[in-house]
């Protein structure tokens, strides 16, 4: 008999006990038909409960796009993380701008998505960016040794927390927003979610994950040394948010 | 710092280890701050106590939904992962899972392991097992890297190293870590074990870590992690093993919303923790980085046990928070490594029966007054002083006696001479006329009472019966019972 049958024979040899017996004062002469009847009613509310509770803590409808950026931003500075919103045009130079002044020589920029070519066009000469363009293996220690930053766009965020859904796939690679010591993440207001809960039922998450999905809430921490709060710890130590706005030239 | 290399140690000891930690002043002072700290960071996230009662209602919700089809759950995740390219592994006690991860190493060939934090490794004692057959095991969470270089155990499940000050670790690493010099900056000592693990990470071959909570719908593995350790002991070697206790499933991927808020907030005071990490799969054809194998252990270990019962299920909602610790004030006083259990404080005192037995832990749920604080601030609400006593009564109860559900261990602290001291004392109260000779005697003989009672003249002064006993005073003013 293997593990898996001896564990799950002694599971099923304790049914069909029903939790909330327990919890709830037990009605030992219940006739078991409308025990689990009574379970069903109460499974098919458990996704109604957890629905309700969040929603009464949201504004409804839901707040518009600069708003939400406006908390995001917020939140993540709460975080110790640095956030700014930008416009569509004017992030590629703000951003090629902030990198120069903070000294950053090498960033994993992808060549794939528009943003990733944009500020590709607009870092300065000093600044080299680098694709993430063969398997991890192969450039190791290069990426763990020599790369000041990574940039990524998030798939959207969390407004409540200042919270990135990172998606990692091909074009950006789980490690390019883990591994340097300088995180920068673009998220476009008109992706923010109010919470977790808004965020994974608009994006459905229930139908299917990726591979990975990281939800980034600012730079590493750690306050395993006698509870004081330091930066960096394994992860990146510093993270930066551009959030883009649709309004052009709005701060 | 007194406390000792905890490897190994047996959990019976516990009388003379809480009495050491009682008079290391310096201990308790580590404790103190701690348990401070960590209840402020908590209160500070539930100011709102109407959302907090609702949302722990829906964490038990959640919890015992999960547990009342658990069989099923398991099976679906099972699917679900294998159907993404994992493989999953199913372990009934510790020496199986040991096996299980050790039989991955080889087949690897992989000499070094970097680890996530685990407390279910720390369970099954996974770094001694693997050390032994030559494969090499670093902690990366800066506390289990701590207390792994200091060769001791985490005192407390969520934060390991917090029995120790700044200034012994800046020892610690001082000693331990070459071309380190002696210092008491946080920051600095951070940025050392940063440096010192990162090269740990280029070269493991294997990545190992725990997991917080499992969606079975989805197949998705959650990890809730502050430092990015887990993370990158999750992506960057080739070979990814988690381990779970098998009571960690739930149903839907949604089900987790409320549980991460409560255990986050729950646990450190954060609304959320910097990652949560959600692995649905191994890395796909076509991605760039990520473990190519995925695996899962699924660890039993005695929660089947704790399951048969109705009433000790409820030991396995538990989320793994801590709340239940910080707010003990047995624990703020002797500290985890007392306990000698993997999981110290009360949740440790309810659950440890089932892993190791009662024969080695039935001590453990005797410590505590029941005031009742862990089972208030438990975020799903695990009645945890109703199963501190009823443990005491298995404990108690006679090993021959045959109930339905027996636990391992059942009668460890069986006495006959207590025993027959409990019938002697509810025979004369069940019965008027020898309650009333015994009232009698006890007045008139007071002066027999032994000076010698055992447990209770450890600490107090003996018990004397009063010359006349309450009734008899009442009567001689003329209001007879």
């Amino acid at each position: 008999m293997t593990a898996r049958d001896r564990i799950l024979d002694r599971l099923r040899a304790a049914r069909p006990a029903t939790p909330q017996d327990a919890g709830a004062g037990a009605d030992p002469g219940r006739e078991r038909h409308v025990a689990a009847h009574a379970a069903d009613a109460r499974d098919a509310g458990l996704e109604a409960r957890i629905d309700a509770h969040f929603a009464a803590r949201r504004e409804n409808p839901p707040p518009p796009p600069h708003v939400l950026a406006q908390r995001m931003q917020a939140a993540l500075e709460a975080a110790r993380a640095q956030a700014w919103c930008a416009s569509d045009d004017a992030w590629p130079a703000q951003l090629a701008a902030r990198m120069r002044d903070a000294g950053v020589r090498r960033v994993v920029v992808d060549t794939a998505t528009p943003e990733g070519r944009m500020l590709r066009a607009a870092v300065p000469d000093d600044i080299e960016p680098v694709a993430f363009d063969r398997p991890l293996q192969d450039w190791k220690a290069e990426l763990f040794g020599t790369v000041d930053a990574g940039f990524t766009v998030a798939r959207s965020g969390i407004a409540a927390t200042g919270t990135l859904v990172l998606a990692p796939d091909a074009v950006a690679p789980r490690t390019v927003s883990l591994v340097p010591p300088l995180h920068v993440a673009l998220v476009y207001a008109s992706t923010l979610h109010a919470d977790l809960h808004a965020a994974l039922h608009a994006e459905r998450w229930q139908d299917g994950m990726p591979t990975n999905l990281v939800l980034a809430t600012g730079p590493s921490r750690t306050s395993d040394i006698q509870q004081t709060l330091a930066f960096g710890a394994h992860g990146p130590r510093w993270t930066w948010v551009v959030i883009v706005t649709d309004t052009k030239g709005q701060q | 710092m007194t406390a000792s290399p905890m490897h190994f140690m047996p959990p019976q000891d516990f009388h003379a280890r809480s009495r050491a930690a009682l008079d290391d002043p310096h201990l308790r002072q580590s404790f103190k701050g701690a348990m401070a700290f960590l209840q402020d960071k908590r209160r500070s996230q539930f100011g709102d106590d109407d959302e907090l009662q609702r949302l722990r209602d829906l964490g038990e919700a959640v919890r015992q939904n999960a547990l009342a089809k658990l069989p099923a759950l398991l099976e679906q995740l099972e699917a679900t992962l294998t159907a993404a390219g994992a493989r999953v592994h199913w372990a009934a006690t510790p020496e199986e899972a040991n096996a299980i991860i050790h039989g991955i190493a080889v087949a690897r060939g992989a000499r070094r392991v970097v680890k996530g934090k685990s407390m279910a490794s720390e369970e099954i004692e996974l770094n001694h097992y693997l050390e032994a057959r030559g494969v090499a095991c670093l902690e990366s969470d800066m506390g289990e890297y701590i207390v792994q270089l200091a060769g001791e155990k985490p005192s407390h499940i969520v934060m390991p190293a917090i029995h120790k000050t700044r200034a012994d670790i800046g020892r610690l690493f001082a000693d331990h870590i070459p071309g380190t010099a002696y210092t008491e900056d946080v920051d600095r000592l951070i940025q050392t074990g940063r440096h010192t693990l990162r090269q740990a990470f280029v070269d493991a071959d294997i990545g190992l870590s725990g997991v917080n909570f499992a969606a079975a719908d989805t197949g998705t593995l959650w990890l809730v992690e502050n430092e990015g350790n887990g993370r990158l002991s999750t992506t960057v070697p080739d070979t990814h093993i988690a381990i779970m206790g098998i009571e960690k499933v739930v149903e839907k991927l949604e089900h987790i919303v409320p549980l991460a808020s409560l255990l986050t907030r729950s646990a450190t005071g954060q609304a959320v923790t910097t990652y949560f990490n959600l692995i649905s799969g191994p890395r796909r054809e076509g991605e760039l980085d990520g473990p190519r194998e995925l695996h899962l252990v699924l660890l039993d270990n005695g929660r089947t046990q704790a399951y048969a019962d109705e009433e000790l299920r409820a030991t396995l909602q538990c989320i793994r928070c801590g709340a239940c610790m910080n707010h003990c004030p047995v624990y703020a006083r002797i500290g985890g490594h007392a306990y000698g259990t993997t999981y110290p404080g009360p949740i440790g005192a309810i659950l440890s029966p089932h892993l190791l037995g009662l024969e080695s832990t039935a001590d453990l749920a005797t410590a505590s007054s029941l005031c009742g604080a862990c089972g208030d601030v438990c975020p799903v609400r695990i009645p945890i002083p109703k199963l501190l006593v009823r443990l005491r009564t298995e404990a108690n109860r006679d090993p021959r006696a045959e109930v339905e559900h027996p636990l391992k261990g059942q009668g460890a602290k069986y006495s006959r001479g207590e025993r027959m001291v409990w019938r002697f004392w509810s025979g004369a109260f069940a019965r008027p006329g020898a309650y009333r000779t015994f009232r009698w005697a006890a007045t008139r003989l007071r002066a027999l009472a032994p000076k010698d009672q055992l447990g209770w003249t450890r600490y107090r002064t003996p018990l004397e019966p009063a010359p006349r006993s309450l009734a008899d005073l009442l009567r001689a003013r003329g209001q007879p019972l």
